[in-house]
């Protein structure tokens, strides 16, 4: 896996720095979508298979593999349960988020 | 070569000219024979493209915009219902600055259910941030189609090449080919300067909040404002190679005119005819075709019409509860220049109700017996 690029806030001064497109405006470091999930990814790492599933379905990038294992990234995990429906050997559990 | 071919063919000869590499198209009448060629050209191999089948005109665009981003040449083309379901992803692509070009053939919006021409379909996306060129003749079709593709890629903004439903669709015509070579040479391989690749990854698209939106949409003003010049040094440039210049408007016997018709589209050439015969009874009458209509053509069309007596902007097209739209357009370019002569708006023709010769006659005698005109809107042609 090709190591991530570290992102940054990006600040314009003026409009000469926007890019034509607007792309990687940066606007993902300080948005932090996890706040909006009601529940929460467990990954049970003893019944997982390292098969990559979670980590190709997750629509928000929120999974990274870390040591060949997934690890969820709640700051913008949003709680779909995509990974967990995906999972061949099931053992991503959805759990309630408390207060 | 010369071929004799209808309109829409003349589209998807301008794509394969152009060396379109992705294509995403879904039929719909009176557009399908674009489609029907396109994918006959891939099958040959006569075009090296993908050719996506899709569900609906909203995939279509959407196959289009990512295939652009990616850094492909990509067209496609619909008709009135077809562009109004993809209005969402046409604002996508502008402000996205991908350089998509698409044919669409003008066709009346329905109900009533309606396949004939009017141009009510693309004027209702005037605001969406493509450029519009409305084209007179099948020639014209395919020279604009590669046209388009070198103006779109130059300043990152899509173009819509327009034709009218039946009247030049499905009418056919003898085109002359250009040489593929010569048209490599005209048009180089689209090279944009950001795209996706897994080389460079960006995120394009994403939330952008009140601190940076403001100048993506200056930014794309300000591009705008540069196609004037870049058409009429991009047709000189063409023109140069294959001997044919499109500008962004036509004048046609202007210069000593007492009254102009101003049109747009198949109109536009049918008014020669209507001038002729009217010179012929001792009337001076002009025509102004407005080729291109975003950007607006100020300048061009400040300067014809100031040469002459009056004007009258005839338009198959309405936006109900004010006017015809290219009479509004007319009259907001005219507007400070210390242009005092009389502007008459005149509507005909929709829902493919035909516009002859004699209409601009009658429109041209109407417009000189009155010193101003009594209403915005004078309407030719309706039962009442």
């Amino acid at each position: 896996m090709k190591p991530k690029k570290k992102a940054e806030k990006i600040v314009f001064q003026s409009e000469n720095d926007v890019p034509m497109m607007p792309m990687s405006i940066g606007s993902m470091l300080y948005n932090k979508t996890g706040a909006w999930r009601n529940i929460r990814p467990v990954i049970d790492n003893s019944n997982c298979i390292q098969c990559g599933i979670c980590w190709k379905f997750c629509p928000d990038v929120a999974i990274k593999i870390v040591d060949e294992f997934p690890v969820v990234d709640l700051d913008f995990c949003k709680g779909c349960g995509i990974c967990a429906e995906e999972c061949p050997s099931k053992c991503i559990a959805m759990v309630e988020e408390e207060k | 070569m010369k071929k004799v071919i209808m309109g829409n063919h003349a589209l998807s000869w301008g794509a394969q000219l152009g060396r379109a590499q992705v294509i995403a198209a879904y039929p719909i009448t009176p557009q399908t024979q674009v489609v029907e060629l396109l994918s006959e050209m891939c099958a040959n191999k006569t075009l090296d493209a993908k050719f996506i089948k899709v569900e609906s005109e909203h995939s279509a665009m959407a196959a289009c915009i990512a295939a652009s981003i990616a850094g492909a040449r990509t067209f496609t083309a619909t008709s009135a219902q077809g562009l109004a379901l993809m209005h969402e992803l046409l604002h996508w692509a502008s402000g996205g600055r991908n350089p998509v070009v698409m044919g669409n053939i003008n066709r009346a919006m329905a109900p009533g259910w309606s396949i004939w021409t009017d141009q009510n379909d693309s004027l209702s996306q005037r605001d969406t941030g493509w450029m519009q060129f409305y084209c007179s003749s099948n020639q014209e079709v395919v020279d604009t189609v590669i046209q388009a593709f070198k103006v779109s890629e130059a300043v990152m903004i899509p173009s819509m090449v327009i034709l009218d439903a039946f009247a030049l669709s499905h009418t056919y015509e003898v085109v002359d080919i250009p040489d593929q070579e010569k048209v490599d040479a005209f048009l180089p391989k689209f090279n944009p300067p950001l795209r996706l690749t897994p080389e460079d990854p960006h995120a394009f698209g994403g939330l952008t909040g009140p601190e940076h939106y403001f100048e993506l949409r200056y930014k794309l003003q300000k591009d705008m404002e540069k196609v004037p010049d870049l058409v009429e040094q991009t047709g000189r440039e063409y023109e140069k190679m294959f001997g044919r210049f499109l500008g962004q408007v036509e004048d046609y016997r202007c210069e000593d005119a007492e009254i102009i018709l101003v049109t747009s589209g198949t109109a536009g050439y049918t008014a020669r005819v209507g001038v002729d015969q009217l010179r012929q009874e001792g009337i001076k009458a002009g025509n102004l075709r407005i080729k291109m209509f975003r950007p607006f053509p100020f300048a061009k069309v400040r300067e014809i019409l100031s040469k002459t007596g009056r004007v009258a902007v005839v338009d198959r097209n309405i936006s109900y509860g004010h006017h015809g739209i290219f009479y509004q357009e007319v009259k907001s370019a005219l507007y400070g220049q210390n242009h005092d002569r009389p502007l008459f708006g005149y509507i005909t023709g929709l829902g493919g109700r035909d516009i002859t010769p004699e209409t601009f006659g009658e429109i041209a005698r109407m417009s000189l017996a009155k010193d101003k005109p009594e209403e915005d809107i004078t309407w030719i042609g309706v039962k009442r």
